[in-house]
């Protein structure tokens, strides 16, 4: 029985590494096309969420300020948006951010030290932080996109059939493995098999190369954060379905950096091997180790755990090795 | 026009609160993980002092402002929001937060102002021949933790032994505050407790919830914050825990809490100290005198909420306090050891309750120079997920003092030691 539960640990860990990696490929995205470490990444997830939300529910963007500013009452429009109409508007909203940041802030710093960028970056986490509160309000929002949750009959019936004990495998981690597999191939087959893609690599390979042979490289990074902006909408929607839309849900970057750290921050499959570890890892070592020690172990463990990858394996387990001669 | 634009700005600036005017400083949250919660609690409070302000002139003729300063339930922010509101007449702080208020204790000792943290701090707080400055009437979470036991108790005919009971808590000095309590009394009623701890903000809580599917507890009690309690509450349902025997804390026990998960929070239980809803005769005033003029805070959107109300609730017992302060001062502009001595000698009665416009809201307060924390009485209220509103389910229970008073007196007996304090009373 034993091995069993440790079994169902596992699996849930799996699942849980899926949604960890959700986050972690927006990382990867951005920095691979451009070096740059988005700090806002998270954020940016919390925007998608809070606007798919604000646009299903007919929401009226800055009500609060309008109110205030002009004495009146509105909160509403009074209509509601299905699903798939307000993801398909979100991502739109999320194109438009990616055009605006490439205008306002990173086409004044091209040619800067990553250092920089990155600190433009942790502005603008602030920035959107503070835009999403004042456009959408700073309570806690239901999601709901008919994504099913709850505990799987047909699996837990199985498995007990099967083994004597029925697994739980939660319906929405189901539903996660399944659109980040979907992802996961859209993103490789797009950056190995289309032209833009190809020039996407291009460009991670190196920027000045890229440029000599007429790649625009503005256009590149507002394709490249237009691409991160609908993957942190895919894991809003995820996580924000899972414990509402909330200002938490910027948090959920702390959770992809071990994964970045033991995966490389360059590579997609890197991303969710990554991700897969450390769910997994975690998981078991609170199972086996958590109660020995009082418990709350896998925020811990997940860092160690990646620091140890990180000791053998600086790059990562799939990240570019780093070669410096002096 | 610049120059003029520059004085008015400096003005404002340095003007900061009218000296003549009683000042209670709302050190709130209205940003970061805990926002959503912290945003209902600072309405319910500023809204109260507006209707004192706009129905009765404030206080004893004296106004009163409610300067807010952002915490961000950061405990640096909320150290740094003591200091900056201190030098303006501050009369009592209520920072919601158990992290600020301990680093505030020792802080407010020596300014000599009181701290009133309802529901919420240093539990063994209770204890004023230790702690001068504190008071944390009408409940604490050894409270809270003993009444949620006396209900299970009642459930099972007064028997808890053999029974297993949970303990999910905020991996925090807040989250910890109850297992000192739940120990003694599962030694007393022969349950056996099971602690998890969920590191917050506690987005991501599979293992626990995977062990309480293991392990099959008979009862779930939750001492969570934010974003853990609607994370905690979805895991319960996808398990298929019951609800009915899932009982959080009262800081888990708002609409916040349950709504995202939407009908599959129906029957959950939380504790509370006060009443939730518009039903009570103190809205009419308050839609008279605050919503409909348009001076609510942040536009009234949440009036009438669990958080909002025990906002208003806090404002209630402090402005109590000032009045009674008053009366014993002889004098309506009182300071804020005047105000320690009104809340030593507060009183509040259901009568009073019911003048305020208030029936049955709380237990009644009664505080002293040795009592800092009342009764602790408590109830219960669930959640109905198809009429989107919490119904009281029990009466206010008194805890098992028997169990309660040694710890405290053990607890504050060791603070008083470590901080060169000697007993007074």
């Amino acid at each position: 029985m034993e091995f069993l539960y440790a079994s169902e640990v596992l699996v849930n860990g799996l699942m849980a590494g899926v949604m960890y990696a959700l986050v972690a490929l927006g990382f990867v995205l951005i920095y691979k096309a451009s070096g740059v470490f988005n700090y806002a990444q998270g954020v940016m997830a919390l925007f998608a969420a809070m606007t798919l939300v604000g646009i299903m529910e007919g929401r009226v963007p800055f009500a609060h300020l309008i109110n205030a500013m002009f004495g009146v009452h509105v909160s509403h429009f009074g209509w509601t948006v299905p699903a798939i109409f307000g993801i398909a508007l979100t991502a739109l909203i999320m194109v438009g951010l990616a055009i605006a940041v490439e205008k306002l802030v990173l086409k004044h710093l091209v040619g800067q030290e990553p250092i920089i960028l990155f600190m433009a970056t942790i502005g603008l986490a602030w920035f959107l932080e503070g835009l999403g509160d004042v456009m959408w309000g700073a309570d806690v929002k239901v999601l709901d996109v008919g994504l099913p949750q709850g505990i799987s009959d047909g699996i837990e019936a199985a498995t007990n059939d099967w083994l004597g004990y029925g697994f739980f495998i939660d319906k929405l981690d189901i539903w996660a493995t399944v659109i980040a597999a979907a992802l996961v191939a859209a993103l490789v087959g797009f950056s190995q098999y289309t032209k833009q893609g190809r020039a996407m690599r291009a460009v991670a390979d190196d920027h000045q190369a890229a440029l000599s042979v007429g790649i625009s490289l503005r256009f590149i990074w507002i394709m490249v954060w237009s691409i991160a902006g609908f993957v942190a909408l895919v894991a809003g929607i995820m996580w924000g379905t899972k414990s509402g839309v909330q200002f938490s849900l910027s948090l959920i970057a702390l959770k992809a950096l071990p994964v970045l750290m033991l995966g490389g921050f360059t590579s997609i499959p890197g991303a969710i091997v990554g991700g897969l570890i450390i769910g997994m890892g975690e998981k078991l070592f609170e199972y086996f180790i958590g109660p020995m020690v009082g418990g709350a172990t896998e925020n811990w463990f997940a860092y160690v755990l990646a620091l140890l990858f990180l000791v053998f394996r600086p790059q990562g387990l799939f990240g570019e090795r780093i070669i410096e001669r002096v | 026009m610049k120059l003029k634009l520059a004085t008015a700005l400096t003005a404002l600036l340095v003007a900061g609160p009218a000296m003549a005017d009683l000042v209670v400083p709302n050190l709130s949250y209205r940003t970061g993980p805990y926002g959503a919660n912290g945003t209902q609690y600072a309405d319910g409070f500023n809204d109260y002092f507006t209707l004192l302000n706009e129905r009765d002139g404030g206080i004893g003729g004296e106004k009163i402002q409610t300067p807010e300063c952002e915490t961000a339930y950061n405990t640096e922010k909320g150290v740094e929001c003591y200091e900056a509101t201190k030098g303006n007449g501050a009369l009592v702080y209520n920072p919601l937060s158990t992290g600020i208020t301990y680093q505030l204790i020792p802080k407010v000792s020596a300014d000599k102002i009181p701290l009133y943290t309802p529901g919420y701090g240093r539990t063994s707080a209770k204890n004023g021949k230790v702690f001068e400055w504190v008071f944390n009437a009408p409940a604490n979470y050894w409270d809270g933790a003993s009444v949620a036991i006396k209900y299970l108790l009642d459930q099972n005919g007064g028997d808890l032994k053999g029974k297993k009971i949970a303990l999910v808590y905020h991996n925090s000095a807040y989250g910890k505050e109850p297992i000192r309590t739940l120990q003694e009394l599962s030694k007393k009623h022969g349950f056996t407790l099971s602690e998890l701890p969920i590191d917050p903000p506690g987005q991501e809580q599979k293992s626990q919830w995977l062990q309480i599917r293991r392990d099959k507890p008979d009862y779930v009690v939750m001492w969570g914050w934010g974003v853990m309690n609607q994370t905690a509450i979805q895991e319960a349902a996808n398990i298929r825990f019951p609800m009915e025997n899932f009982i959080g804390i009262w800081w888990a026990g708002s609409e916040v809490d349950v709504m995202p998960v939407g009908d599959a929070a129906n029957g959950y239980k939380s504790l509370t100290f006060n009443g939730v809803g518009t039903d009570y005769p103190v809205y009419d005033d308050m839609k008279k005198f605050v919503i409909e003029p348009g001076k609510a805070s942040q536009g009234g959107q949440f009036v009438g909420s669990a958080l909002y109300s025990r906002g208003m609730y806090a404002a209630v017992v402090i402005a109590e306090a000032i009045k009674k302060a008053q009366e014993l001062a002889g004098s309506s502009a009182i300071t804020a050891p005047q105000l320690r001595d009104g809340f030593e000698a507060l009183d509040i009665t259901p009568e009073r309750l019911t003048e305020i416009g208030l029936p049955d809201f709380g237990p009644e307060i009664k505080m002293s120079c040795d009592n800092h924390g009342g009764s602790g009485m408590a109830r219960l209220q669930q959640w109905d997920a198809g009429a989107k509103k919490w119904s009281l389910i029990t009466e206010f229970t008194e805890p098992d003092q028997d169990v309660l008073n040694p710890l405290i007196a053990e607890d504050s007996e060791a603070y008083a030691k470590e901080a060169g304090i000697t007993p007074r009373c």
